[in-house]
């Protein structure tokens, strides 16, 4: 059995335990649940709200760095911290939050396998008690855009087929058939998806307890479908945190270079005026 | 604290398969019910026991589901 590209970037429920003490260690729990974290959470974890906290919440986009290194250093994260990032729903807010950690150029962050979902699941402690905010000195690079895929470069490896796309929905959102998950707003005027990507919902990445797939399971997924990593790559979603999901697990599990989220996603190209979508479940392997 | 009774199960509401989760963190029990894919959370309630706690969340579920449209492709 093969390892992972980047085995460091993982650390398991048993390591989190053993390091809740450690002062260079902070964890961070980021929930699609908002609620989630008041519930109950990881003794020490800080809690970050994907929707105050880890966008501008004026313009359409990720946090400014300045916005970003105030996050950090309230939360008592310095440039040395190791980060350990956990959420519900098989982590993916918590990869939401890493990409952005990525891009501001943080050295040493890692998410904790299987998320809040196996941490609950093995019946270990949970506190409610918030810790103290923090006051660490941070400075961030970037943001690095190599990491993040926009619409005119979408636009661009469409039309040059330069790219292989991938889109993580589910396969009703990706074949047209609805708008949003089940049960949610939907959030764009047309259904369907961008020619030519393939379907790979985020969540097939997953075990049943939430920990990521083996490395051999995970190349086994994503080459079926003609995501080999020969090109690069472009994930996208509805709103860009379920493909931050997928970026995390092409570019740090098995170790694709080129890989980008698109996080204007969906809500972007299903309302713009003009361009192609595709409706179906099946599209032309590229 | 600990996290007790944990459980998990799949149920169809609507149409739509769900994913339903309770757990009881002290003395109140939380449920959730996320679509299966997995992905958001549809509804989540709280209860002094777990049959409370399922009964709002898939009450809650119910009303949401039926305002997800299906459309022809």
């Amino acid at each position: 059995m093969s390892d992972y590209a980047h085995p460091d970037s993982l650390v398991s429920t048993d390591w989190v335990a053993q390091h809740l003490a450690d002062a260079n260690v902070r964890i961070v729990e980021v929930d699609v649940d908002t609620n989630a974290y008041k519930e109950g959470h990881v003794p020490g974890a800080y809690g970050w709200s994907w929707n105050t906290q880890l966008c501008d919440t004026v313009r359409r986009d990720i946090l400014t760095r300045r916005h970003f290194e105030t996050l950090m250093s309230e939360t008592g994260i310095s440039n040395s911290t190791t980060v350990i990032l956990y959420g519900d729903s098989n982590n993916w807010f918590a990869a939401w939050a890493l990409w952005q950690m990525k891009m501001y150029g943080h050295a040493d962050v890692r998410i904790m396998n299987g998320g809040r979902k196996k941490w609950l699941a093995e019946g270990r402690d949970v506190t409610t008690e918030i810790p103290a905010t923090g006051s660490a000195s941070y400075s961030a690079t970037g943001p690095d855009n190599s990491m993040r895929a926009f619409l005119d470069q979408v636009m661009a490896a469409y039309e040059g087929r330069s790219h292989q796309m991938v889109d993580v929905r589910s396969p009703a959102e990706f074949a047209g058939e609805i708008l949003a998950p089940p049960g949610l707003p939907e959030t764009c005027q047309r259904g369907g998806h961008i020619p030519h990507a393939r379907n790979i919902p985020w969540g097939m990445a997953c075990n049943e307890d939430g920990t990521f797939k083996s490395a051999d399971e995970l190349k086994a997924l994503y080459t079926a479908e003609g995501i080999d990593g020969s090109k690069p790559v472009i994930a996208y979603c509805r709103i860009g945190e379920r493909s931050s999901h997928t970026w995390f697990v092409l570019k740090y599990l098995l170790g694709f270079d080129r890989v980008s989220n698109y996080d204007g996603s969906w809500t972007e190209w299903g309302n713009l005026v003009g361009v192609p979508v595709e409706r179906g479940a099946i599209a032309a392997k590229v | 604290m600990k996290v007790e009774n944990h459980s998990e199960r799949s149920l169809e509401i609507g149409g739509w398969e769900v994913n339903l989760r309770t757990y009881q963190i002290g003395e109140t029990f939380y449920c959730k019910a996320e679509n299966i894919s997995p992905g958001a959370t549809i509804a989540r309630s709280t209860g002094a026991n777990r049959d409370e706690a399922e009964k709002r969340a898939i009450a809650k579920a119910t009303e949401r589901l039926a305002a997800t449209r299906r459309l022809p492709i």
